[in-house]
């Protein structure tokens, strides 16, 4: 789960990270009163979304008086922002963060994420701070000074010292950077985070460290004990399909193309997007239903899947271990009796008792429904179907 | 032969009397696996399944003699249990639970290796050494005997994978569910070599998925180290580019980890790539030239 750069800083202040004043708003008469009490005469007004990119994107503006904030702020409220990480269909914006303008001396990146290979968190700074940040890591990975820290002795001062002289602080700056540090590493430790990022992280002309960024994911299997975190939850930067079909238990991701795909397992259901590819088809979607695949799993899958305009298919693939084919199989029957099912199924079931559930769909002999003897089959057929040509 | 397991081990569940512990044990049993026994604090004494309950791991060490464990705990106590299990000088715990707390699992793995103690998993269905000894959740009678060992993250696909190879008159040593979490206990590289050394294993499946680096480096290792037929396929080449939140996870990886990647560093190593899921079995025949 993601949040926003303004509930990050509000995270950040309880841990003493220093960031700079500021407030959400949603209005543009809002953001004018949250810029009054912060006072100053310089203003920053960010679009909040879940992702980055929003400052080369225009989501990120410089406001010099207080009507300024306000007209920034409704231009930015409502318009769709498109960012190199949105994706082409962008992100919505609906509140805006305004911050005091800060005095910015150096601008450095400071992260933290898992370190799969050494299996321990790991804090990565750079000098090279901004948007160019994966270029840099690409060519010129020496310029970014990555420290693994080991969580059964924390964070240590020798952690700190290396990434401080690794940045080239000079002798008074390195005691708050790594201070800063130090408060950061508690944050992701403390919060099951699994992704932390300042970019920039800056050094004020007053010799201050200050995140003027902050990006903050977390592990989804922690949150339960992190009651404060699950209320920050923005469902409107969540497909509501997509949060629709959790609520069953289903994994869904609408694609582009027009082959329908319900399948058990996340590993077959990418395969089977895979083949359907290979056989000249574009998957509709990613559907895992799961282990359970009962006739109202299945049903809700084939909503899911026929909301969707382009689908000219339907495959469904399941490959039944402990859940046996044949009751699979009455589980679809049932399901196309539930919801109008107006495309060709295919139906791959393989696994235990598969011939007994062949023998099921056989017999029940509904027209929209087609067997397939296995994966290439059915992908085959899937792919045929959706083209008219079978 | 065969890797980790076979018809002798003897394996306790950790979570026995609970629901999942219950049914998968009894399906274990059936196959043929040797449980002798189970632990769920507060129940030490019980009878279950025909097997004695105990309070503790070391209690159940002591008493059967078991080297293997197999965990249900649920998600938010999986931790303790694995360390338990480390604890009790188990040699080799398969972590069935899904949904384990990234944290947790990073301090129990680093707690297993303190203690000599390999892990499977979380998040996997588990070991299986055909026709002897099934610890996990797989439907067992998909695996054959016969001469290919199988590595997969996933869980359904190592179930086609075998299904395809059996389909092709072959069969499988020991398929091996590695999960997909970000920490997780033996990998490729771990299990390759046993693999390798395995006399009855000819030749070995990898099945990969997007995401991390696992199987990058298990293609420099195959490279320098394994001189048997591998096989790969690597779920995901057409999933779209997820949409992301900063550059965090791109910079210490490396790479995106995307599909392709992979694909090719394996190919450079010299394994069979195959690019379509339903081309497994056919590729185990061919390069076993069959
Ligand atoms: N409070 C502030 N005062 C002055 N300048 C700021 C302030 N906040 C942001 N900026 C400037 O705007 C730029 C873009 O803002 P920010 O980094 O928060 O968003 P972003 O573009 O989404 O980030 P990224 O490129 O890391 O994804 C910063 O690099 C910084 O130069
Ligand atoms: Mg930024």
């Amino acid at each position: 789960m993601n949040i926003h750069e303004y509930q990050a800083k509000e995270i950040f202040r309880e841990y003493g990270v220093p960031v700079p004043r500021g407030g959400v708003a949603f209005t543009g008469p809002e953001a004018k009163k949250v810029a009054e009490e912060l006072g100053g005469d310089l203003w920053v007004v960010k679009a909040q979304i879940h992702a980055g990119g929003r400052g080369k994107a225009g989501g990120v503006k410089l406001a010099r008086s207080l009507d300024e904030v306000e007209k920034i702020a409704e231009e930015l409220i409502g318009m769709t922002l498109v960012t190199h990480q949105t994706g082409p269909e962008g992100k919505k914006v609906e509140k805006v963060y305004i911050e005091e303008g800060a005095d910015i001396q150096k601008e450095y990146y400071l992260g933290m994420v898992l370190d799969r290979t050494t299996e321990m968190p790991v804090m990565m700074a750079s000098t090279e701070g901004g948007m160019e940040i994966e270029e840099v890591a690409a060519k010129n990975p020496e310029k970014i000074i990555k420290v693994a820290i080991d969580p059964t002795i924390g964070f240590q001062g020798f952690h700190g010292r290396k990434l401080a002289f690794g940045l080239g602080l000079s002798k008074d700056e390195i005691r708050p950077f790594i201070k800063f540090a130090e408060a950061l590493y508690k944050v992701y430790m403390d919060k099951d985070a699994n992704m932390i990022e300042i970019n920039p992280l800056i050094k004020t002309g007053s010799g201050e460290f200050l995140a003027l960024d902050a990006k903050m994911g977390f592990d989804d299997n922690a949150l339960y004990r992190h009651q404060d975190i699950l209320e920050m939850r923005d469902l409107s930067e969540e497909d509501p399909v997509e949060v629709e079909a959790a609520k069953y238990g289903l994994s869904y991701v609408n694609l582009d193309g027009n082959v329908g795909c319900m399948v058990n397992g996340a590993g077959l259901a990418m395969a089977t997007m895979d083949i359907i590819k290979h056989e000249g088809g574009e998957p509709a979607n990613f559907l895992d239903v799961g282990g359970g695949a009962n006739p109202d799993t299945v049903a809700k899958g084939f909503e899911l899947i026929l909301q969707d305009e382009n689908v000219r298919s339907i495959f469904v693939n399941i490959f039944g271990g402990i859940v046996r084919c044949d009751r699979i199989a009455n589980g679809i029957l049932q399901a196309t009796q539930k919801v109008d099912v107006n495309v060709p199924v295919i139906v791959r079931l393989d696994g235990t008792n598969a011939e007994e559930a062949a023998e099921i769909l056989k017999n029940a002999n509904i027209k929209n429904i087609i067997p397939a003897t296995d994966l290439a089959d059915g992908a085959k057929k899937a792919v045929a179907a959706a083209k008219g040509e079978l | 032969m065969s890797i980790l397991v076979n018809k002798d081990t003897k394996v306790i569940v950790q979570g026995f009397t609970g629901k999942e512990g219950t049914f998968h044990s009894e399906q274990c049993i059936a196959y043929g696996t040797n449980i002798v026994g189970g632990v769920t604090p507060g129940k030490g004494g019980q009878t279950h399944l025909d097997r004695p309950v105990f309070n503790t791991v070391k209690d159940a060490v002591d008493a059967t003699g078991a080297t293997v464990s197999m965990i249900f705990v649920p998600p938010a106590f999986v931790s303790d249990a694995v360390m338990e299990a480390a604890d009790a000088g188990i040699e080799l715990a398969v972590i069935i639970t899904e949904g384990a707390p990234v944290k947790d699992m990073m301090y129990a793995k680093m707690y297993a290796t303190k203690k000599g103690m390999k892990t499977i998993g979380p998040n996997c269905p588990g070991i299986i050494t055909a026709e002897e000894c099934k610890i996990g959740i797989m439907p067992g009678f998909i695996f054959k005997k016969g001469p290919v060992g199988l590595i997969s993250k996933s869980g359904t696909l190592t179930y086609e994978a075998s299904n395809q190879v059996v389909k092709e008159g072959l069969g499988i040593t020991t398929a091996v569910g590695i999960g997909g979490d970000p920490i997780i206990g033996l990998s490729y590289k771990q299990l390759l070599p046993l693999f390798e050394a395995d006399p009855e294993t000819k030749a070995i499946v990898m099945i990969g998925e997007i995401g991390g680096t696992l199987e990058i480096e298990a293609a420099e290792f195959i490279k320098n180290n394994i001189t048997k037929p591998v096989i790969a396929f690597i779920a995901g080449q057409t999933a779209p580019k997820g949409k992301r939140m900063g550059h965090a996870g791109a910079i210490i990886s490396g790479g995106q980890g995307t599909a392709q990647e992979k694909m090719d560093a394996l190919a450079a190593a010299g394994v069979y790539v195959v690019k379509s899921p339903a081309d497994i079995g056919k590729t185990v025949s061919k390069a076993l030239g069959k």
